[in-house]
């Protein structure tokens, strides 16, 4: 049974130390709010999934040096460029890097979603991609051995962590066309999520906001945070906070910087 | 640096025939050469625009792009690159030092390494043509420029296109080709600035503007679609008439 309408603190309470957390890209449905919260209250050792890519909200756990293993088919800022914190502490050896490319993480999903171990994924093959990935194997095809295809292991992320427009209060979540949190949420052992708000009514009751709605089995707990993509953009809701990004940009250019930045943002920021 | 709108007219071409392009993220100067090619097929070309909500036409999240290309269903799709070597190597990941702790870090590798493969006729695309991109040896492969016999490849690179000249790539010699360089540069002043040996025809023809039915097209339908998603570039290259005015 989800636990619903607790506070954001109590939402990230339940990822222990240690876990594996898969995240949206910065443009789907990031729980900035979440991040924040798991900032202050300073889980560690935490692995990160970005499923594919992530930006801000994976600078910014690295940054506060929560992580110590990433899995990614890109990091980056995108029109504020390289992700600062990212790339000096990849520099510095401070987390294991798994660089990956954007089908095999979905493909990884997908094996977890159907329970099933490994799935086959064309390409890759004659990559450095694949040559730093000793989790991952090549393997004549069992129809046809003279045709070698890559097989990528199922990835069983601990918690999902997203943002989203609407639950209702059985904890089920209105995801809309983004069907990559379903992907992630399937694979996940559960999911953690944050919203706009909350929605009086059963969201399975309507056939249309059903085909958009990940269903309560697979969610945890959900917590209320408008604006909880903030200073990303969300959905139609709102844009996101250029100045801001542009200001992350700036201080995050050096240690000292981004400490200044925890302090003005995160760590004085107890409601947010 | 290269008008962008002869770089916009010059990817269009290289989609004549295809029947589905996708265009990934950050990709202004491609996103729009998609929608030109649009415009020219008469509709005929069915474009994708990562971060476009109108010309996006997924409903089942991330996994769509790359389940549609490795169907065979993605005829074009253009690539980046932060090193492209003489072999048509593409590195997205990193250079200098050993990975992952490379001095230089580049964003990674995004789709590159299933699409490079999945995708029939890949255009790489960057305008910034030195030394410094285009280089002897990638650091890192992100997707290889050929693959041996026996794996499975449905096409790859075409041609490579820069801020100074198109290279058409030869996938059995694994090499380029100057196919014709844009106005203002010459054989000199491309080999000057290209790390990797290359062929060079005898007649070297001038890579051909937008003809005025194309800056028609530019500064009304591309400009109007592209806005949605590249309202900065739309303002400044397309429209407006001011060419050359820089843009992120």
């Amino acid at each position: 049974m989800a636990a619903i309408d607790e506070s954001v603190e109590d939402l990230v309470a339940r990822i222990p130390d240690g876990a594996l957390i898969a995240i949206p890209p910065d443009y789907a449905g990031v729980s900035m709010a979440a991040t924040r919260a798991l900032v202050r209250r300073g889980t560690r050792g935490l692995g990160l999934l970005a499923v594919p890519t992530s930006g801000l909200q994976a600078d910014l756990l690295i940054g506060a040096g929560l992580i110590t293993r990433l899995e990614a088919a890109a990091i980056t800022l995108g029109e504020y460029g390289q992700a600062p914190c990212f790339t000096r502490a990849l520099r510095q050896g401070r987390f294991a890097m798994r660089d990956s490319t954007c089908p095999a993480i979905h493909a990884g999903l997908q094996a977890a979603e159907k329970g099933v171990p490994f799935m086959p994924l064309r390409g890759l093959i004659g990559t450095d991609v694949l040559a730093h990935r000793p989790d991952w194997a090549t393997i004549g095809s069992p129809f046809d051995p003279a045709d070698p295809i890559v097989v990528v292991p199922a990835l069983r992320p601990d918690v999902a962590l997203f943002h989203a427009a609407l639950a209702d209060r059985s904890g089920n979540v209105w995801i809309g066309r983004r069907r990559e949190l379903a992907t992630m949420a399937h694979a996940a052992a559960t999911s953690l999520v944050t919203v706009e708000s909350l929605d009086a009514g059963d969201l399975l009751d309507d056939p249309v906001m059903a085909a958009g709605t990940l269903p309560a089995l697979y969610v945890g707990a959900v917590a209320v945070a408008p604006k909880g993509a903030w200073p990303l953009g969300f959905e139609d809701a709102y844009g996101m906070d250029h100045d801001h990004l542009a200001d992350y940009v700036r201080l995050s250019a050096t240690e000292e910087g981004f400490a200044r930045y925890l302090d003005a943002h995160v760590l004085g920021a107890r409601a947010a | 640096m290269a008008d962008p709108r002869l770089l916009v007219a010059t990817l269009a071409r290289l989609l004549e025939g295809c029947r589905t392009v996708a265009v990934g993220a950050l990709s202004p100067i491609p996103g729009a050469a998609a929608l030109l090619a649009r415009e020219l097929a008469g509709g005929a070309l069915h474009v994708t625009v990562l971060g476009s909500r109108k010309t996006n036409d997924f409903t089942d999240g991330g996994r769509e792009l790359f389940d549609r290309a490795g169907q065979g269903r993605i005829d074009a799709f253009f690539l980046g690159g932060g090193e492209i070597d003489g072999q048509g190597n593409v590195n997205l990941v990193g250079t200098g030092g050993d990975y992952p702790a490379h001095d230089v870090r580049f964003p990674g590798t995004f789709g590159a390494a299933f699409m490079g493969f999945a995708v029939p006729r890949v255009i790489l695309f960057r305008e910034d043509h030195s030394r410094r991109v285009l280089v002897p040896r990638v650091a890192f492969i992100s997707v290889p420029g050929t693959s041996p016999p026996g794996v499975w490849r449905r096409g790859g690179t075409v041609a490579l296109v820069t801020g100074r000249c198109v290279f058409a790539f030869d996938r059995a010699k694994a090499r380029f080709a100057l196919a014709s360089v844009h106005p203002g540069e010459t054989r000199a002043s491309v080999r000057a600035n290209t790390g990797f040996d290359y062929d060079e025809p005898n007649e070297l023809p001038e890579t051909p503007p937008p003809t005025d039915a194309m800056k028609t097209l530019l500064d009304g339908p591309v400009a109007r679609v592209i806005a949605e998603t590249y309202p900065r570039f739309a303002a400044a290259v397309l429209g407006t008439g001011a060419s050359n005015r820089r843009v992120n």
